[in-house]
């Protein structure tokens, strides 16, 4: 369970989240919607580690993650997998280096199996017979499928999509979201994915939670989600400019 | 007057937070150095990245260093009728000092640069983020590769430059100028002492901590975006070059 309490975070004099509320359940999928620079890519950001807040915590199975040194941070990062919103791919591997890469370094996993468990994720995410490429000879779709091949190809126990699907045709759109659906049934991980996809991620996440002016504004099932009252979420999931205010 | 004073207060300050940051940042690589598991395939490649890109810089302005050492010592040393230690003038310049100091700069300027970027265009793109997200540390893969590569590699550069120096100066001074060529060589042998050649070893190896711990530096801690890398590039070749020069004097006159 991954309890997120009061979280507060500034850059400069600019308040990105103001207190953030979040309770993401054991091996449910967690969707995040809000708008474009709302602070979904910094909130994702807190509960790796990578960046500490200023006030509140984050509670990986009761620990508080933000005060844990290098070490001990590393034994839960050891249960993740990430997908970065570029996909951070290294660009000195190959598509095949880069998804065996998690296996290599941190498993004592045979190098025949490393190989037949990467060329099966590849080919998963319909990229068979691009394992030779570079990240720079690739498509920006391809990339967020290699990225999203390196996450899950350790089989961990949480998984973070930041926007696994933005910039994608629908169809493979819709391949991606089967992938992580089907991942999710067969290994029953907790995930959460920062998405833009409306109405697509209500056939995909168990709940949704909006992220507006730095606070979680409103959290449930999808369809509570698409039954909302509230106007900010209403007016979201329609399309239209939500008028920023402060309360 | 007070608020100068502040200002200057406050620029010290900052620097000196700078500096410990970037010591800080130095000590805890040198720590991974000699704590397991260590990347000997990054190892080597980091060697082949330094030893690749700069080889042809060196051979090209080593090869000059000597010719036009050549050509302006014997003159000098024509006027005083010494002419005979040629030889050995060229090449303990080469080898005290300018071997060392002059490859350290070429070397920055083409892989030092180019190393600057690569890291800042990693940490941009947040692939210094994901390998902290696999639990790797980021020090381990990325910045301790160079620094031991740099090490190994810059004495390796400067001992090149330093031969095709001493070739250079051999073309003009026997060829050019008509020399004996046993005068040239024999010269050397004589006046050139193991504790020169330790010297210049001395100082490459410490120039290669500078160049690597600066350019990597730069480029893990980038601003955004291509300006912020490209600037990255810019501060991390004027700093080490900057910083070779300096530490250059400080350790010469040490070990005179
Ligand atoms: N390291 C940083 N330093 C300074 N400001 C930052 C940093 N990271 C993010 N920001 C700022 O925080 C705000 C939120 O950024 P964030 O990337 O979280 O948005 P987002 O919700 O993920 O947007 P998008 O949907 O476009 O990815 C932005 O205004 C951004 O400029
Ligand atoms: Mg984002």
């Amino acid at each position: 369970m991954i309890e997120v309490i009061d979280l507060e975070k500034s850059f400069d004099s600019q308040k990105v989240l103001d207190g953030v509320n979040l309770t993401i359940f054991d091996k449910e999928l967690m969707a995040i919607i809000g708008k474009s620079g709302g602070g979904k890519s910094v909130f994702l950001k807190h509960l790796i580690g990578l960046l500490k807040p200023d006030k509140g915590s984050v509670l990986v199975d009761g620990v508080d993650i933000t005060r844990l040194g290098t070490k001990e941070l590393d034994r839960i990062r050891e249960k993740l997998g990430v997908v970065f919103q570029g996909g951070a791919l290294f660009d000195s591997l190959t598509v095949y280096e880069n998804v065996a890469f998690p296996l290599k370094e941190k498993t004592k996993v045979s190098k025949k199996e490393i190989q037949d468990r990467v060329m099966q994720a590849l080919e998963d995410v319909g990229l068979w017979g691009m394992e030779k490429k570079y990240p720079a000879e690739i498509s920006g779709g391809m990339k967020k499928r290699v990225a999203l091949a390196r996450a899950l190809i350790t089989e961990p126990q949480i998984v973070f999509f930041d926007e696994p699907t933005t910039g994608l045709d629908p169809i493979i759109l819709n391949s991606i979201h089967r992938l992580i659906v089907d991942t999710h049934n067969k290994y029953g991980f907790t995930g959460v994915i920062i998405s833009h996809d409306i109405p697509e991620i209500f056939d995909v996440a168990d709940r949704i939670a909006m992220l507006h002016n730095g606070v979680i504004v409103e959290v449930g099932t999808p369809d509570e989600i698409k039954n909302s009252f509230n106007p900010i979420v209403r007016q979201f999931i329609i399309g239209m400019e939500v008028p920023s205010f402060k309360p | 007057m007070e608020r100068l004073l502040r200002i200057l207060g406050s620029w010290a300050l900052s620097m000196i937070r700078r500096m410990g940051h970037m010591f800080t940042f130095l000590m805890n690589s040198f720590y991974f150095v000699f704590v397991p598991p260590f990347k000997f395939n990054l190892l080597l490649r980091q060697m082949r990245f330094f030893g690749n890109k700069s080889m042809a810089i060196i051979l090209l302005t080593g090869s000059f260093t000597g010719m036009v050492l050549a050509l302006q010592l014997y003159y000098t040393l024509r006027k005083f009728g010494s002419d005979a230690l040629l030889g050995p003038a060229i090449a303990l310049s080469l080898i005290r000092e300018l071997g060392p100091v002059l490859s350290a700069l070429m070397v920055t300027g083409r892989a030092g640069s180019a190393l600057t970027a690569e890291i800042g265009i990693m940490r941009i793109s947040e692939q210094i983020d994901a390998l902290t997200a696999m639990a790797l540390n980021p020090m381990r893969y990325l910045i301790v590769p160079n620094i031991v590569a740099a090490i190994m590699v810059f004495p390796l550069l400067a001992a090149i430059f330093d031969v095709i120096g001493i070739y250079g100066g051999y073309a003009i001074a026997v060829k050019l100028l008509g020399m004996s060529e046993g005068t040239y060589f024999s010269q050397m042998e004589v006046f050139v002492d193991m504790e020169d050649i330790m010297q210049g070893i001395y100082k490459s190896v410490s120039f290669g901590v500078i160049v690597s711990w600066v350019c990597c530096y730069k480029g893990f801690y980038t601003g955004y975006g291509a300006e912020g890398v490209s600037k990255a590039t810019t501060e991390a070749v004027v700093m080490s070059s900057v910083l070779i020069l300096i530490w250059d004097y400080f350790i010469g006159s040490v070990l005179l």
